[in-house]
């Protein structure tokens, strides 16, 4: 199939950036959307053009590292699937398909389609841990933790940090990815001991980084690849209030 | 936005449901607008209550609105570059009617009081008992008066149906099976209030009170 | 063909004498200690956030280390030990099946075809206990059972239930908790992280280890890192083959530049290829993608008896149906380990009975164990693998065979590393998939997590404390910095002059084709020679058509690519080489000439029992022997019959 692609362009943090016009012929439906850019990178190397960076690792949809708005929408439009997941079945021949990086402030576009999203790193670095030197500690048989709290920290756990929520938020909150690790780690008892300081820190370093406020207009939760429910905030909002008493 | 988002709740069931009394006549309109300036007396002297009440209306209106102009502004600073193209993939009213919405309903409860509270706008003039104003606000003749209240009172119940469920979330009480519930009961309430508030205007038009 | 000569036999001088159990013990109290004021003095380069770097960083930061953490994605949490599913073995025990440290060594050793060091291994299994305990504090939510303890299954052919999982995203959660500490450190001041830094080259200063060079990705400037010492946890070099499961930017770029420099590479021909990926869908195709082992319980594999046959799966009767794993492995079946699943697919194909584009595939098929445990059964318990296979494939696999082929997965070889896990320059550590060290000639399924997380929160921080108190080593020679920096500038300078037309990436894809045909799954005589003489003829063409596009003083992900290209061309001839020189069979290495009469790999102890240590010298190859020594687990001959 052909595909007509609006790509973002910018070269640099500085440059004010467009979008470009690209053809994408005899696309494969069984080509993944990265590998379609893969082969439409190949032919701009060979003319001299300059290939369309875009950040991309594992290609298996679990490092995260991935992330573009396709059609405006994170990640496009199939539901639960990180973009080098998407398969290019996906859209009908002739299609003309708008593609963004993740756009909000404290996602600095590096170049293209890459952009910076170390800010998370730096909401974790606030107290997205729990404070256990190697080797200090106790069996892991010690404490028993109940099956469904385990469950559900897991599914909170599996957040990538890809970002996308960050995309989709009208507001530009990060409020999903932090609350997912504050519930993550809020539901199990090795978390309690610093349960509190860890929802203020880590909401404030959030704050203090420029991410918006949270409405509840729960986009965030639907472009997520590991749907990530709006529980996990609700569940922030109750360790952040009592912290903050 | 949570706390006084439900200080306007709850003025707004009670004041949905004053309203109705207009079913009952108007002397039992006139009635419980006097009540409400005379409750407590004399402990409190004429209209202490309802100046007190309206203190705290007016505050939580201006904490609210403060609160979503900060809200916004912090969003239009957390995203300077906008989408080329943006679609929305949850429910997506919920921006637009929040922000918007809220900014009109505003604009509403100005004129409201003009029209209403200080009979200003209001044919029946600005010293008349409040069903009179009501009576005569409503007749067919005035027939967009009563479609800008329509359109209010509809965007009024979208805000509260997220508004609602949005300010459990906000503090923290919706999680698993009770989200479904938490939005369902959301719904319930503005539907009602929506009726309820409906009920007395389109009443007047249709010539049902008079 | 590269010549090689054979050097000096190489010994492991850190392993403590004595009993087994001992080992270890004995050489953590014989370890000299810093003194806690020092440390702070003590700067320690950990290339790598994956499971092994994450954790060392992170415990050298709260030994009180000055530490500097370089990995080149935008976070250290996306170091591709987030991919690993199945999970990570630990001897607890807790099921009370008769597992112990003993037993999952023996099973390493075994498994590992007897080409690995007896002490490593057995330390390995030591320590694999005080991992989970590690994991759990951290908040790592493993898999538990209805009674709130941690569940387990068995895995990889193992008889006993030891393995620990969190879904099928169990390197994902531990990598997780790795990098929480490490962040934790990085605000504590201890640890400083380069993201987006990619290692160029090792700064070796006096005959020590003593810094690094590296590459900003986003601004394309060269920088200079020193340290008293360097640890490489840079993950396996399965990308040689193009297509694999790893991520796309896995590569051999840190060790093999560090190889340039004097550490020996050991054992590069062990690969690992694992039975179930998805099947390549066209010439497009950009990485391969795992489907777990775990499959192989339900599903039955097949093909069709007669060669060429077109039609539809469901149209194919089960008598021209060929279950073939069960026909020949009556014992075993489906569940024989990966290598022999693997070969067994590829000979299969080999017949024209292929299913599939290119009739490279075979059926995984879930018919019978839908009509036995019902749709929903096996829904719950495979549902995100069948999606994730819809996903790619298009296909629904509950109404319609899975297709899957094997596919490169795990590189056992790596540097060389002594018991103290440091190679053969001083102050050079190398931990986790990056070094050869304990999964001998295959890996069992996982050990790989284990492994890493050993070596960086248990064994390393005591064994680079060692390193660092019988310092100082004296102030680092700027001229062999400036050496090393040059060196880089240079190779990038020429990569960017070359000027062709053809892209790194259709490279690096013939590159892959090669090796994969020709130093895969099987591996002849002829055949490495083959290749031995198609990857000098294409890595000439490539440094004179290569095409770089854009300057180097950018993010310029053509110029990364290039650079990776380059150094995988010199690694694939040395493993090609040291294939041709291992001319037995052993794990993930089959030459077709060692098998014995049912075609199963035939070990040739008597020649072969030692690991193959390579040294680059300005005359080529030199190969050191270091031999391996069984006192506790007996030699003998693997079956699955
Ligand atoms: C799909 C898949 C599934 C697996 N499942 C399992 C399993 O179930 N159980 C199991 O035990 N094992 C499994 N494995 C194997 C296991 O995941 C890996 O062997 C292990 O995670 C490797 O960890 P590592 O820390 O050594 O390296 P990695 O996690 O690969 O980390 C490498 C690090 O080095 C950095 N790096 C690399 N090169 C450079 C450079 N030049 N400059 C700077 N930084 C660099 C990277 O940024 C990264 O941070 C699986 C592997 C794959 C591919
Ligand atoms: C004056 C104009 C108004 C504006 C600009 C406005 C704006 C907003 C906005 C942007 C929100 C979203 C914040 C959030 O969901 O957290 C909101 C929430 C809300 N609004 Fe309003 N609004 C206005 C008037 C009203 C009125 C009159 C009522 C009630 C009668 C009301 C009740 C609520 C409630 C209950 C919430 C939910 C609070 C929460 O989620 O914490 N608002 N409003
Ligand atoms: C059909 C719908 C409505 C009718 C008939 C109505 C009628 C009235 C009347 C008669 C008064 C004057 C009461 C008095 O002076 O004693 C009043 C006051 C008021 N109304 Fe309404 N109202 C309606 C809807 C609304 C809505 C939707 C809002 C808010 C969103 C609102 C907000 C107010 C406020 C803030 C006052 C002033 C209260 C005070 O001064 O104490 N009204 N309304
Ligand atoms: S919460 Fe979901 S969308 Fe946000 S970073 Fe995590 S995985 Fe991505
Ligand atoms: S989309 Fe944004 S407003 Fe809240 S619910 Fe999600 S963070
Ligand atoms: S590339 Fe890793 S999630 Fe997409």
């Amino acid at each position: 199939m052909d595909l007509t692609l609006k790509v973002w362009r910018q070269s640099g943090p500085d440059d004010a950036g467009r979008m470009v016009t690209y053809l994408a012929k005899d696309v494969s439906p069984d080509m993944s959307f990265l590998e379609m850019l893969d082969v439409v990178n190949e032919k701009l190397i060979l003319e001299g053009d300059d290939p369309i960076a875009f950040d991309h690792d594992c290609r298996e949809g679990i490092c995260g590292m991935c992330g573009m708005v396709i059609n405006g929408v994170a990640h496009g439009e199939q539901r639960a699937t990180t973009t080098c997941q998407l398969h290019m079945r996906h859209f009908e021949d002739g299609a003309e398909i708008t593609i963004e990086p993740w756009r909000a402030a404290p996602f600095p576009v590096i170049k293209d389609l890459v952009v910076d999203r170390s800010a998370f790193d730096r909401i974790i670095q606030a107290g997205g841990f729990v404070s256990v030197p190697a080797g200090s500690a106790p069996d892991a048989h010690a404490v028993p933790v109940r099956k469904e709290d385990a469950d559900d920290a897991f599914d909170a756990a599996t957040c990538i940090g890809c970002g996308a929520c960050v995309a989709a938020c009208p507001n530009g909150s990060a409020s999903l990815f932090t609350a997912a690790k504050i519930t993550h780690l809020s539901l199990l008892p090795q978390g309690q001991p610093e349960r509190l300081i860890r929802a203020k820190a880590m909401v404030d370093q959030m704050d203090a980084e420029g991410f918006g406020g949270c409405t509840n207009t729960g986009e965030c939760t639907a472009v997520c690849p590991k749907g990530i429910p709006l529980d996990t905030i609700a569940q922030m909002n109750t360790d952040y209030l009592k912290a903050s008493r | 936005m949570a706390v006084t988002g439900a200080v306007m709740v709850g003025f707004l069931a009670l004041h949905m449901l004053g309203n109705l009394k207009i079913f009952y006549g108007r002397e039992s309109f006139n009635e419980y607008a006097h009540w409400l300036r005379t409750l407590l007396q004399p402990f409190l002297p004429y209209r202490g209550v309802l100046t007190l009440l309206e203190i705290g209306l007016f505050l939580a209106v201006v904490l609210h609105m403060w609160a979503a102009i900060t809200l916004t502004r912090r969003a239009r600073k957390a995203r300077p570059v906008k989408y080329v193209a943006k679609k929305s993939q949850a429910t997506g009213y919920a921006t637009h009617i929040m922000r918007w919405g809220g900014v009109t309903i505003a604009l509403y409860i100005v004129w409201h009081l003009l029209d209403l509270t200080f009979g200003v706008v209001n044919p029946a003039g600005f010293n008349s008992a409040p069903a009179d104003r009501m009576i005569e606000g409503f007749q067919p003749g005035r027939w967009w008066v009563t479609a800008v209240y329509v359109i209010a009172i509809i965007l009024v119940g979208l805000h509260l149906r997220h508004g609602i469920w949005s300010a459990f979330q906000t503090l923290g009480w919706v999680k698993g099976e009770r989200r479904r519930i938490v939005k369902l009961g959301a719904l319930a309430f503005s539907a009602v209030l929506v009726l309820g508030f409906l009920a007395p205007p389109l009443a007047i038009m249709f010539g049902v009170v008079k | 063909m590269i010549e090689y000569t054979e050097g000096e036999a190489l010994r492991d001088a850190k392993a403590p004498e004595g009993p087994i159990e001992e080992r270890w013990a004995k050489r953590k109290f014989s370890a000299k200690l810093v003194n806690p004021a020092n440390k702070r003095k003590l700067n320690v380069i950990v290339v790598g956030t994956g499971l092994a770097g994450g954790s060392a960083a992170a415990t050298l930061g709260e030994l009180g280390y000055n530490v500097k953490s370089f990995c080149y994605q935008d976070s250290p949490r996306r170091a591709h030990s987030i991919a690993a599913q199945g999970g990570i073995n630990a001897a607890k025990n807790y099921r009370g099946d008769g597992d112990s440290i003993y037993r999952l060594f023996y099973d390493t050793v075994k498994g590992g075809d007897f080409r690995a060091r007896e002490s490593n291994v057995y330390r390995l299994a030591e320590v694999s206990v005080n991992i989970i305990d590690q994991a759990v504090a951290q908040g790592v939510p493993f898999a538990r059972e209805y009674g709130g303890l941690l569940d387990t299954r068995s895995f990889g052919g193992a008889q006993v239930s030891r393995t620990f999982y969190a879904r099928g995203q169990t390197g994902q959660q531990l990598l997780l908790g790795a990098y929480q500490a490490l962040e934790r450190q990085v605000k504590a001041g201890t640890v400083e992280m380069f993201t987006r830094h990619e290692m160029l080259e090792l700064i070796v200063s006096d005959g020590r280890a003593r810094g690094i060079i590296v590459r900003d990705m986003v601004t394309g400037e060269i920088e200079r890192h020193t340290a008293d010492a360097v640890v490489l946890a840079t993950g396996g070099y399965g990308n040689v083959f193009f297509l694999s499961t790893n991520a796309k930017g896995c590569n051999t770029t840190a060790i093999w530049r560090a190889h340039e420099r004097g550490a020996y590479f050991a054992n590069p021909c062990y690969t690992q290829i694992h039975p179930t990926c998805i099947p390549v869908s066209g010439e497009y195709q950009s990485k391969l993608t795992l489907m777990s082992e775990s499959l192989r319980n339900d599903g039955r594999v097949w093909v069709p008896v007669a060669a060429g046959d077109q039609r539809a799966p469901g149209d194919i009767p089960d008598e021209e149906r060929d279950y073939y794993l069960e026909r020949i492995y009556p014992a075993f079946g489906n569940l024989v380990p990966r290598d022999i699943a693997s070969r067994a697919a590829k000979n299969v194909c080999d017949e024209g009975r292929g299913v599939g584009p290119g009739g490279l595939g075979v059926y995984l098929d879930f018919r019978d164990a839908i009509g036995r445990l019902g749709r929903d059964a096996v829904e719950k318990k495979y549902g995100n693998l069948f999606e994730m296979y819809e996903r790619i494939t298009g296909e629904d696999p509950y109404t319609q065979p899975m297709r899957i082929y094997p596919a490169v997965h795990y590189t056992m070889g790596g540097l060389w590393v002594d018991y103290d896990l440091q190679s053969t320059v001083p102050g050079l550590f190398v931990i986790g998939e990056a070094n050869f060290s304990d999964h001998g000639a295959n890996r069992l399924g996982a050990s790989a997590l284990m492994q890493g997380l050993a070596d960086g929160y248990f064994v390393l921080p005591t064994t680079l404390g060692d390193y660092l108190a019988n310092g100082p080593y004296g102030e680092v020679d700027e001229e062999a910095v400036a050496e090393a920096e040059i060196k880089v500038r240079t190779k990038i300078d020429r990569l960017m002059a070359v000027n062709g037309t053809r892209t790194p990436d259709s490279f690096h894809r013939e590159l892959g084709k090669i090796m994969w045909d020709f130093c895969g799954m099987e591996r002849t005589e002829e055949s490495l020679r083959k290749a031995l003489e198609l990857i000098p003829a294409l890595r000439e063409e490539f440094w004179r058509n290569v095409k770089v596009s854009g300057t180097p003083e950018e993010l310029n992900q053509v110029l990364e690519k290039a650079g990776r290209v380059a150094d995988f061309f010199d690694l694939a001839e040395l493993m090609c080489l040291d294939a041709l020189v291992r001319t037995e069979s052993c794990g993930g290495h089959f030459r077709a000439e060692s098998q014995d009469a049912d075609g199963e790999a035939l070990r040739d102890d008597e020649h072969f029992a030692h690991v193959s240590a390579w040294e680059r010298t300005p005359d080529g190859p030199v190969l050191h022997k270091e031999a391996l020594e069984y006192d506790y687990v007996k030699m003998s001959q693997r079956s699955y019959k």
